[in-house]
């Protein structure tokens, strides 16, 4: 390790600046896709249902390294402007992540529960107004945990972009090695550099899981639910006075 | 249906218009409902003047929820029409033409109808203050501080003042219920459809909320149409009951004369069966 000098400390900490810009570039894409293919997913009208149905498995069953190429190589062909190899990447991964996101979105969406939509209904909300207030609050904490999954995978999948001459973290390794003629210690500092960011990543999402559940009244303290779940037995009147005192 | 059944020779008429002002606010006209092959509500006419209290009663799967849920439209008739007041709310008037209603069209009339469901319903996201004010402001268009206090009558009300600020999963079932009867009541409409809403409630917590809705019922001039297991309850609050079997109306009276000399034979077993 001890021959890896300064300069290629900084080659190698630049690479995991352009991973975290790759990263979020990307994600903010994905995120957009997802919930645009995902909510298109659940359209009461056939043919947007189809379209971003379309959509989904074209992009879910292409291979992001080969799409990446083909965005970098072959869209200048028909196309006659080239891509900058970071945006050639952030397009491929922002529109395959976002595939399996809308996977994700249409899913929780669907797990609403029936009798939410119908008070929604009942309250005559207009469709937007039932989505906006009822439905995807009450979908959020459950999109949460599969996203941090999609973000990770999202995280070491930005390592392709090597290929194209994208400076991140593992093309820095690539140069170190280079360098140092040795792959052991690059690579295994390169793989902690990735298991740090996805940690750092899991805990950002945690903090925003638990803030989704406290918006939805599951926040830790269940203190209250349990007092009245075993508390004495009140009928009548008496019930009412009973929440008048709490 | 079979010739020993004593089926009413002319359809529900709940209120007859005899007192000034009342007007007739429900009619179903020959309404049909199917799911696939099965007949849930065979041909219905039903007519219910505004003010009265109708409670639906029969074995599961007699269509007395499908009537609550095609009033709500959350179910469409497959034939046949209802109307609120002299406004179509299954369908609407194009060109001198009957046409099923648009979802804006329903969305307007189906202001006037609230609906308490059996599970409550209530929105986990929003905490109780804001499950009541929600509606009022969004859809009303009122003014959130008008709505808001409104809202805060109305738990109190409900005997829930001190749990505005909590989230609907921190309260029993029937605090759950009755921030929803606040809920429906908020939107004052002229029409209140409650589908069995003690049935998913603890047994000693059914009470409170039945005394809430007997209040309601005496206190206000909201029409309601009730489907319920609580005969007790539906013998106080009714002006009318009607015995469903089958998709029909079998029967249909007073409440003490159906609780005390029904005629029809399904309608004894139905009640002997429940009292």
């Amino acid at each position: 390790m001890s021959d890896i000098t300064w300069g290629l400390w900084e080659l190698l900490l630049k690479g995991v600046w352009i991973t975290v810009q790759l990263t979020v570039y990307s994600a903010a894409l994905a995120a957009v896709v997802a919930f645009g293919i995902g909510l298109a997913r659940t359209h009461p009208r056939w043919i947007v249902r189809f379209l971003s149905g379309a959509y989904f498995e074209v992009f879910r069953g292409t291979s992001a390294l080969i799409l990446m190429f083909w965005m970098f190589f072959v869209l200048p062909m028909g196309f006659g402007w080239q891509l900058a190899p970071m945006w050639a990447a952030v397009l491929t991964l922002g529109l395959t992540y976002g595939a399996y996101g809308s996977e994700v979105v249409r899913g929780a969406i669907a797990a609403v529960p029936a009798g939410q939509r119908e008070a929604g209904i009942a309250l005559s909300f207009s469709p937007a107004q039932q989505l906006r207030k009822v439905v995807l609050p009450q979908a959020w904490p459950g999109m949460v945990p599969p996203f941090n999954n999609l973000l990770i995978e999202l995280l070491k999948g930005t390592a392709l972009v090597s290929i194209l001459g994208v400076g991140d973290i593992a093309f820095g390794a690539s140069l170190v090695r280079n360098a140092t003629a040795q792959s052991a210690p690059v690579y295994t500092i390169i793989l902690v550099m990735y298991f740090v960011l996805a940690f750092a990543l899991t805990r950002g999402m945690r903090a925003v899981e638990r803030h989704a559940k406290a918006g939805v009244g599951q926040a830790p303290a269940k203190r209250s639910r349990l007092r009245s779940a075993t508390g004495p037995a009140v009928t009548g009147t008496a019930a009412r006075a009973e929440g008048e005192a709490r | 249906m079979s010739a020993e059944h004593s089926t009413p020779n002319t359809p529900p008429t709940v209120g007859d218009g005899a007192n000034s002002g009342e007007t007739e606010l429900i009619h179903f006209d020959k309404v049909t409902k199917r799911f696939g092959t099965h007949t849930v509500l065979d041909a219905l006419d039903m007519k219910v003047f505004a003010g009265k209290h109708v409670t639906l009663i029969g074995p599961s799967g007699s269509g007395k929820t499908t009537i609550l849920r095609l009033m709500m439209t959350l179910l469409k008739p497959d034939e046949g029409t209802i109307k609120l007041g002299d406004r179509y709310l299954t369908h609407e008037e194009k060109g001198g033409k009957l046409v099923p209603a648009s979802d804006r069209y329903s969305r307007e009339i189906r202001k006037n109808i609230g609906m308490v469901f059996q599970q409550f319903n209530l929105f986990p996201n929003m905490k109780v203050l804001r499950n009541i004010t929600e509606a009022p402001v969004h859809v009303l268009g009122l003014d959130k501080d008008a709505a808001e206090e409104r809202a805060r009558e109305l738990l109190e009300l409900v005997g829930l003042t001190a749990h505005l600020d909590k989230y609907p999963t921190q309260l029993s079932g029937g605090q759950q219920q009755r921030v929803a009867i606040a809920r429906a009541l908020a939107m004052r409409p002229q029409v209140l459809l409650l589908d069995e809403v003690t049935s998913a409630l603890d047994p000693e917590l059914v009470a409170g909320v039945l005394d809430l809705l007997r209040d309601i019922a005496h206190s206000t001039d909201i029409t309601m149409l009730c489907v319920t297991h609580e005969m007790n309850f539906a013998r106080d609050i009714s002006d009318c009951v009607m015995m469903f079997d089958a998709g029909r109306v079998i029967e249909f009276g007073p409440p003490e004369q159906i609780f005390t000399e029904p005629e029809n034979e399904r309608t004894r077993e139905f009640l002997s069966a429940v009292l």
